[in-house]
């Protein structure tokens, strides 16, 4: 995913002058096509999130489409309220990028988790979260990302996750995809998760609908009323802490048709996600989803 | 209007919507009035008719709870109608009680400190890159270079050589809790200014000469600038001066008429 997102920013700054590449000294052998082709558009700002963050809303205030870009927590959680402040606050055209969502970087320990950033970030006014499943949907969200001058948080995997949808698609701001129709349950995914899901519902023969939502926030209500009227459960999945995460989003969506009257009643939603809890042993990605019972 | 004249006219506004919001933070404000009716009324290259001009100079305030003073000051540059300040910290007003950048001629908003540094050195790296010629000033505040984000800026700025950004500290000596000696020492600040590889230039903070002598000195290194402004909280009326209890406490309306005699 990280190889795709940087692959297609550099297309997309060969004829978007604006656009403006910011890292927290972090992307070895990732940015530096980026910052041959355009250093008057890149930074390296050092390992000061903070700052970083803070010079992004500058940048952007003089103009710029400006991407800051680490991995796991830093980017985010450590720098949260210049994200929420001078970003959001000023509604500025930032997006920030964190390589590393869940455990993709599973045996560097909890330092490295990225497990809370999606209920932290969800919080915050003015901004869009987004969590690609795959190569394609990364490079669908950074061409709709780039459509709006909204600030945003764009999480991804790390490298090497499988192509899963066979041709390039279009995802709007908010809109969700459907990957596999099935009549018994949905189960909808948000990010990495959804090579899993694929996986799973395809050995296992399950007669199950698979649904990715690359977007958490705005969240594809449509969707979920679409998906209410067809099936009475639901699964969802993620690499994310249950409390705050794409579960509960899906939850307070389906509780909002319902409210609105949009919907008649509510499916029974299963949620799959970390439960409450911190590893303290090493582990692979895949290690850790075992471990903490990331499947269905 | 001399700038002697425009910093007693910010005091005496700052004072009347201090005094009519029950609000606090009239020392910090008072402080820093003489910095920003030479910055407004001498120096910065702005046009209250056009105040989102390209080619404008940006001042941002950091320590944005002192903002009575800033809003005063674009008030009386015409930045937009007086009266307005009369709304200051009410429902539903753009004046709050933390800069905004609602307000016309507010660059930035903030209130939480430590986060105009790294939002100036954006601002500044933007001009470098593009070749523009304005410059960036930010006034922090004494008590906010405990916050870690400034020290990332601090080193930032040098190394990249950023000589359009000019950093004014309100040095009052006097932070939320009690004197900066006493909380968290910032002593010797010129020197950890210097060794951060910027220009610094200490100046007394209330005497116009000097602050201007600062600003319009034209030898520029390749460095930034930091200017280190010694003060008095409280400064211009003698029973808020040094005092840390007029960070909080609003004047009576007897303690408001004295005040008003006073400036």
């Amino acid at each position: 995913m990280r190889t795709a997102f940087i692959s297609h920013l550099v297309e997309r700054a060969r004829v978007n002058p604006k656009i403006f590449l910011v890292v927290g000294d972090l992307g070895y052998s990732v940015v530096e096509p980026f910052a041959n082709l355009f250093p008057d558009r890149f930074l390296n700002a050092g390992i000061a999130e903070q700052n970083m963050t803070g010079i992004a809303a500058g940048l952007a205030m003089e103009g710029y489409t400006v991407f800051t870009y680490s991995i796991a927590n830093f980017p985010t959680l450590r720098c949260m309220e210049q994200i929420r402040y001078d970003i959001c606050y000023h509604n500025l055209d930032v997006k920030i990028v964190s390589v590393g969502g869940g455990y993709a970087y599973g045996s560097l320990g909890a330092s490295h988790h990225a497990t809370e950033d999606i209920g932290m970030m969800r919080t915050i006014p003015n901004l869009i979260v987004s969590a690609p499943g795959d190569p394609v949907e990364t490079r669908a969200v950074l061409d709709s990302l780039l459509s709006t001058s909204s600030p945003a948080y764009l999480r991804l995997g790390k490298a090497g996750e499988p192509v899963i949808h066979a041709n390039e698609i279009i995802l709007p701001v908010g809109k969700s995809v459907r990957v596999l129709s099935g009549r018994n349950t949905a189960v909808l995914t948000t990010g990495a998760m959804l090579q899993h899901s694929l996986t799973t519902i395809q050995k296992n023969n399950y007669d199950f609908s698979l649904y990715s939502f690359p977007f958490v926030k705005p969240l594809d209500l449509e969707r979920l009323a679409e998906i209410s009227s067809n099936y009475s459960t639901v699964i969802t999945i993620e690499e994310h802490q249950k409390s705050g995460g794409f579960g509960s989003a899906i939850l307070e969506g389906f509780n909002d048709l319902l409210e609105a009257g949009v919907i008649s009643k509510l499916p029974t939603v299963r949620r799959i996600a970390t439960p409450d809890i911190f590893t303290y042993t090493a582990g692979s990605q895949e290690y850790l989803r075992k471990t903490l019972d990331l499947t269905f | 209007m001399d700038t002697i004249e425009f910093a007693r006219e910010i005091r005496s506004r700052t004072l009347e919507m201090v005094y009519n919001a029950k609000a606090s933070h009239i020392g910090g404000a008072f402080s820093m009035a003489d910095i920003l009716a030479v910055l407004y009324g001498s120096v910065l290259k702005i046009d209250p008719a056009e105040p989102k001009a390209a080619d404008r100079d940006r001042f941002i305030l950091s320590k944005g709870h002192a903002c009575t003073s800033l809003y005063s000051t674009l008030a009386i540059k015409g930045f937009f109608d007086i009266d307005l300040l009369d709304t200051y910290s009410k429902d539903g007003s753009f004046f709050m009680a933390h800069t905004s950048h609602k307000v016309p001629g507010v660059e930035l908003s903030t209130g939480s400190l430590g986060h105009a540094m790294p939002v100036a050195c954006g601002m500044a790296l933007a001009a470098k890159r593009k070749s523009e010629k304005q410059h960036i000033y930010v006034l922090v505040s004494d008590g906010e270079l405990d916050e870690g984000s400034n020290w990332e800026a601090i080193l930032f700025a040098a190394h990249h050589h950023l000589n359009n950004l000019t950093c004014i500290v309100d040095y009052n000596k006097i932070q939320s809790l009690g004197r900066v000696d006493d909380v968290i020492q910032l002593d010797p600040l010129k020197d950890k200014f210097v060794s951060f590889n910027w220009d610094v230039v200490e100046v007394d903070g209330h005497d116009h000469d000097q602050l201007l002598a600062s600003f319009n000195n034209k030898t520029l290194t390749d460095k930034p600038r930091c200017i280190i402004a010694h003060t008095i909280k409280g400064k211009g009326v003698d029973f808020m001066q040094d005092d840390l209890k007029w960070h909080y406490q609003s004047p009576s309306a007897d303690q408001y008429s004295a005040a008003q005699k006073q400036l």
